[in-house]
């Protein structure tokens, strides 16, 4: 059958092509195709690599964010409680100073009270007694204007002086 | 949706009266009304000096025929000696020879009466359809190729992603698992192999020029093809891979003193590259047997009256639109297994030594290191 025999000028510039084909592709043809899939796999592995790791980045820093809010938050109370304190106490500080103050005002108002007392006391008094001598004198003066009452007053005072004595 | 039925229903009533494809078959038949069939199956099946042209039988594209015989070489077209002419060339004749020669449809040269067989070098219809397909893998590869030398890494799109895909769906599915880190060094060729057998396949499948050549099916090519796997298979292996050959990890009295594993062994280093070349030559060559047959059912029932005549044209031409198509898909199959083929041989020339199981079970170690691709049936 020729069908099963080879022709031997075909086997010859099938061999001749073949090899040519095989050469020129192993060249210029496969090895730039090789290189470029591979390259362009790993590229995108690579992006989606990072797209992964920069999500986990931006997750990462969103917590890290949240924590930052948080803590600035407790702070700012904290703040604000440390300040509420600090007012009362100075307020309270305050109140006490102007009461040792207001007490040294009225203890000093006080003692020159009394000493404004005193005096005024001690001046009542003589204007009392001047007052009662003149009084007295006056009322002497009257009472002693008779004879009989003079007489008496000064057996009174004698009796008194006598009893006294 | 109107016009395709419009289309079948043309294309059915012409089928049915078939008065041209009558009048056809019968200038195409010999004188004494038959037409023979085997010399038309053969005619399309084989080699030829020119490439017909569509719609005319007599008239072929000429193409060079080179012949170096007895009296040197000699370069001339096809055309002179085309039809049964002579061609006279100096004092040598050179005619195809006839029917009752024992080189019949070759050019042979005739001194002083008697028929000599030159070596015949001639740029033949299948010679030239290796070259247009060697062009067109070329072209094709070198474009994707350039493509990504100028895009860098784009994604590909057009007839640049259709090649990549067909790349990668042999390389990341066949040569890569089987051949593992020899993959790359091993690539090139069964890239191209798979490349050369799909186009050569799908050019057979086209009718008209530049088409139409039944290359797969003819043994010359598939051998040489086969012969290339042969060598990286045995020229390149590796010292294990000829060891497991000659003295292979069987009991003593299997290869001493008769080595009878060794004999089947090497036995075994041919019949692969066989194997290759029959299977592709015979599953290509039947398919396009299939299809001439179907289509030359017609003539055969052509002179039994019309309506015999329409019905076989129209089944005929139906199961040939559907083997043509199941001839697609195959074309695409048998350039599939043909380079997974060559990639499980040459993984056998790279097998190097298992050192897990170096004192272990043979065959369970061969099992475990021949690679999971399984064997196809047809």
């Amino acid at each position: 059958m020729e069908l099963f025999k080879p022709d031997f000028g075909l086997v010859f510039w099938m061999f001749i092509s073949f090899a040519v084909l095989f050469v020129i592709l192993w060249i210029w043809g496969w090895p730039a195709i090789m290189k470029g899939v591979e390259g362009r796999a790993n590229l995108i592995d690579k992006g989606v690599e990072y797209a992964q790791n920069a999500k986990d980045q931006l997750d990462n820093a969103r917590q890290e964010a949240d924590k930052y809010v948080a803590e600035a938050r407790r702070r700012q109370a904290e703040m604000l409680r440390e300040a509420d304190r600090m007012k009362s106490q100075i307020i309270e500080e305050a109140r006490e100073a102007a009461q040792k103050e207001a007490k040294k005002v009225m203890d000093a108002a006080k003692v020159s009270i009394e000493q404004e007392r005193k005096e005024a006391q001690l001046q009542f008094k003589n204007e009392v007694s001047a007052l009662a001598v003149d009084i007295a004198t006056k009322v002497v003066r009257n009472n002693m204007s008779d004879r009989n009452t003079q007489q008496q007053l000064v057996d009174s005072l004698l009796d008194e002086m006598e009893n006294n004595n | 949706m109107k016009k395709t039925a419009l289309i079948i229903l043309t294309a059915v009533i012409s089928m049915i009266f078939p008065w041209k494809a009558g009048a056809t078959a019968s200038s195409e038949s010999h004188d004494d009304g038959k037409i023979d069939a085997k010399a038309i199956i053969f005619e399309h099946l084989g080699d030829a000096y020119g490439w017909e042209v569509p719609f005319n039988h007599h008239k072929r594209i000429p193409l060079p025929i080179i012949v170096w015989g007895e009296s040197g070489l000699h370069v001339f077209s096809s055309s002179r000696v085309a039809d049964g002419k002579e061609y006279v060339d100096g004092d040598v004749t050179f005619k195809i020879a006839g029917e009752e020669s024992d080189h019949k449809g070759k050019v042979v040269e005739i001194i002083d009466g008697k028929e000599y067989k030159p070596w015949d070098f001639s740029i033949t219809k299948n010679v030239l359809a290796v070259f247009i397909t060697v062009l067109l893998v070329a072209w094709s590869v070198i474009a994707v190729a350039r493509w990504h030398r100028k895009m860098g890494y784009k994604a590909p799109r057009k007839m640049v992603g259709a090649i990549e895909s067909l790349i990668t769906f042999v390389y990341d599915g066949v040569i890569k698992p089987t051949l593992k880190d020899r993959a790359p060094k091993f690539a090139p060729y069964l890239l191209t192999v798979f490349f050369f057998i799909l186009y050569m396949n799908l050019l057979g499948l086209i009718v008209v020029f530049p088409g139409g050549a039944n290359l797969t099916g003819n043994i010359a090519v598939t051998l040489v093809l086969a012969l290339f796997t042969f060598i990286l298979t045995n020229f390149i292996g590796t010292k294990h891979y000829w060891k497991e050959i000659l003295w292979p990890d069987v009991p003593l009295w299997l290869k001493f003193p008769i080595p009878i594993m060794p004999i089947i062994e090497i036995f075994g280093v041919f019949t692969k590259p066989a194997a290759l070349t029959v299977r592709l030559f015979a599953n290509m060559l039947g398919g396009h047997m299939i299809v001439i047959v179907l289509t030359l059912l017609i003539f055969i029932f052509a002179t039994m009256g019309a309506a015999v005549a329409g019905a076989t044209t129209l089944v005929s031409v139906l199961f040939s639109i559907f083997m043509l198509l199941i001839d697609v898909l195959v074309s695409f199959i048998q350039a599939y297994v043909f380079t997974m083929l060559s990639t499980l041989f040459i993984s056998f020339g790279q097998e190097r030594p298992h050192h897990h199981h170096a004192d272990g079970n043979s065959q369970e170690t061969s099992q475990s290191e021949s690679p999971a691709v399984a064997q196809p049936t047809n």
